[in-house]
């Protein structure tokens, strides 16, 4: 500013007023399409869960935005055309890649060429193995309806796993209707589940009683500082605590104190305690 | 006033009209050589992504957003990378090569070049202001200042860092454009069109001369930048504000093309300017010419067109 159109004390110059409302607006207005984009970005952050990103993405849904450019090469390099890039007005964020397992499962190629050919590392390098992804959990979200669970043997979702009788193992059980046949239960071990869908996929029923989920939603997560009595007892060869072997039982009711198996639940008398009855 | 007004209107249409009738014959191909030399290239950048879906030939895959060229040569926009920086992400080394590539381009040859010669939103917001001048529509409408792209270019970069993701991608119509004829995510097209509506009906050469933050980001990048339109031959000039006229950033010829008398350099050094030669294509005294930044040499005036031009008002 120059001494000329230094205004007297405690005034503002008309020249200088009138650019200081100009950058004021300009900032006000540009601030204000700052917020209404942040907003939305907030908003798309949410993805919908059948949507799986391809394997290796990095973090949870935040970190990876932060990395995907959006350009698409891993829509390219995927052969197998299950990648998608989303478009706008899509749950999932525009010109990010996706697949939904129902239409078009992860074929978990071996050299993995959507990673390969992303440029920023929002899907990671470090992933060389498909069988380490971790694209999502398989869960079997339908007991009811399961046809290995009615007592039938279906087993289609084992048989096509990639990582058979590893991700998916079939359990034997009694089938308490006949009481003659076994239940082949489809047991998802999420150690070995690379979340590729094609459970989903292949499951022959109408709507997929399995399903694969975000890590997130697919399973549970104890606190940092659980620990299962039983292991630390293996562990240290004795009690943690010196002195406490034994809890005293706390059970409702009467308990029956169960003998001879050692990892049977105790054994509740229903009838000896109020509660909702249907 | 206004009789005035019209009085003098006849005038310069009158002197204009006699000026042109003085001057050597210029076709189509010379008014607009580098408009179609532009849309080529727009149309090339394009085709080297669709020849490989369309005609099996694969020449660049990705997007404008990030690219692999022949599997060799990555490009990525510096601009998405910055943002992915600021959103706290540390992008790897085959981004940050084509970024470096692609800032080395544009900062050497000419920032903004990439808006008149790449960017598919120019023909767009060029076909909005043609169309407004067609339907007459004189109004200039809402005319922020030019600095505001600097704005918007802080606010994405703020907006990425508090959000902690890529934010203009969400809106930025360059790379909607893209994947929309790539990859056929069409639905990202109505931020095409919403800028298209704007510069139409909203404000005149609004969105690509006043808010676009990538612009603004390829401007400040070319500031120092090599490849610029001179006008070389400023003695002509005849006033018929032709060049004012095509100009999508008509506040950078003045300090060039009226420069003279102040000792001002005849190169357009104002890094708003975008290269696109429009001015070189309408002059027809031939003032302008690409050159490169040091090149301050002038030619003189033809000695017809000088006389006719004295006693002319601006």
């Amino acid at each position: 500013m120059s001494p000329k159109t230094t205004p007297p004390e405690g005034l503002v110059s008309p020249e200088r007023r009138k650019a200081l409302e100009t950058a004021a607006r300009t900032v006000v207005g540009v601030g204000v399409a700052g917020v209404l984009v942040g907003a939305h970005q907030r908003s798309a952050e949410a993805m919908p869960a059948e949507a799986i990103r391809p394997p290796g993405a990095i973090g949870d849904e935040r970190r990876f935005l932060s990395a995907c450019v959006r350009c698409g090469l891993c829509v390219s390099a995927c052969p197998w055309h299950t990648l998608k890039l989303a478009d706008a007005g899509e749950t999932v964020v525009a010109g990010t890649p996706y697949f939904v397992a129902r239409k078009v499962p992860c074929e978990m190629c071996d050299d993995i060429p959507c990673v390969k050919a992303c440029p920023t590392g929002a899907l990671d390098h470090s992933l060389v193995d498909i069988g380490k992804a971790k694209m999502g959990t398989a869960v079997l979200v339908d007991e009811e309806h399961c046809l290995n669970f009615l007592g039938l043997r279906c087993d289609v979702c084992y048989r096509d796993c990639p990582v058979i009788d590893k991700a998916i193992t079939l359990e034997l059980e009694s089938n308490p209707r006949t009481r003659k046949h076994a239940i082949f239960r489809p047991t998802v071990h999420s150690e070995f589940c690379t979340g590729c869908g094609k459970c989903e996929k292949s499951c022959v029923l109408e709507e997929a009683a399995i399903k694969v989920l975000p890590v997130r939603l697919a399973r549970g997560a104890p606190g940092a500082h659980y620990r299962l009595g039983w292991e630390e007892y293996r562990k240290h060869q004795g009690p943690l605590v010196e002195g406490i072997e034994d809890l005293p039982d706390r059970a409702p009711g009467d308990v029956t104190p169960p003998s001879g198996v050692p990892d049977a639940p105790p054994i509740i008398d229903p009838t000896k305690k109020g509660g909702w009855k249907p | 006033m206004t009789a005035l007004d019209a009085s003098s209107r006849r005038n310069r249409a009158t002197r204009l009209a006699e000026r042109d009738a003085k001057k050597p014959f210029r076709g189509f191909w010379d008014r607009h050589r580098f408009l179609i030399l532009r849309r080529l290239v727009q149309t090339g950048v394009f085709a080297l992504f669709l020849s490989g879906p369309l005609i099996g030939v694969k020449i660049a895959e990705g997007t404008i957003a990030s690219s692999m060229t022949f599997g060799v040569l990555p490009l990525t926009d510096p601009l998405i990378l910055l943002q992915s920086f600021a959103a706290g992400h540390r992008p790897e080394g085959l981004a940050i090569l084509g970024g470096l590539i692609v800032a080395a381009f544009y900062g050497l040859v000419s920032g903004r070049a990439y808006c008149a010669w790449v960017c598919p939103i120019d023909p767009v917001t060029d076909l909005a202001h043609w169309t407004r001048e067609k339907l007459g529509l004189k109004a200039k409408g809402f005319q922020p200042r030019p600095q505001t792209r600097l704005y918007v270019l802080v606010m994405i970069l703020v907006v990425s860092f508090a959000t902690g993701t890529i934010a203009w991608e969400l809106v930025n119509p360059i790379t909607h454009a893209f994947r929309a004829v790539v990859f056929g995510a069409t639905s990202g097209l109505v931020f095409v069109a919403a800028v298209f509506l704007f510069d139409l009906f909203v404000a005149r050469r609004g969105w690509c001369s006043h808010l676009c933050p990538v612009g603004a980001f390829y401007g400040l990048l070319g500031s120092r930048a090599y490849l610029r339109v001179s006008a070389a031959g400023r003695a002509g000039c005849d006033h018929c504000m032709d060049c004012y006229a095509v100009c999508p950033e008509p506040q950078v010829i003045s300090p060039a093309l009226e420069g003279a008398a102040k000792g001002l350099s005849p190169v357009i050094l104002d890094r708003d300017c975008t290269t696109c030669g429009r001015c070189i294509d309408v002059c027809s005294t031939s003032v302008f010419r690409f050159t490169h930044r040091l090149d301050t040499s002038e030619t003189p005036a033809p000695a017809a067109t000088r006389s006719n031009s004295t006693g002319d008002t601006p």
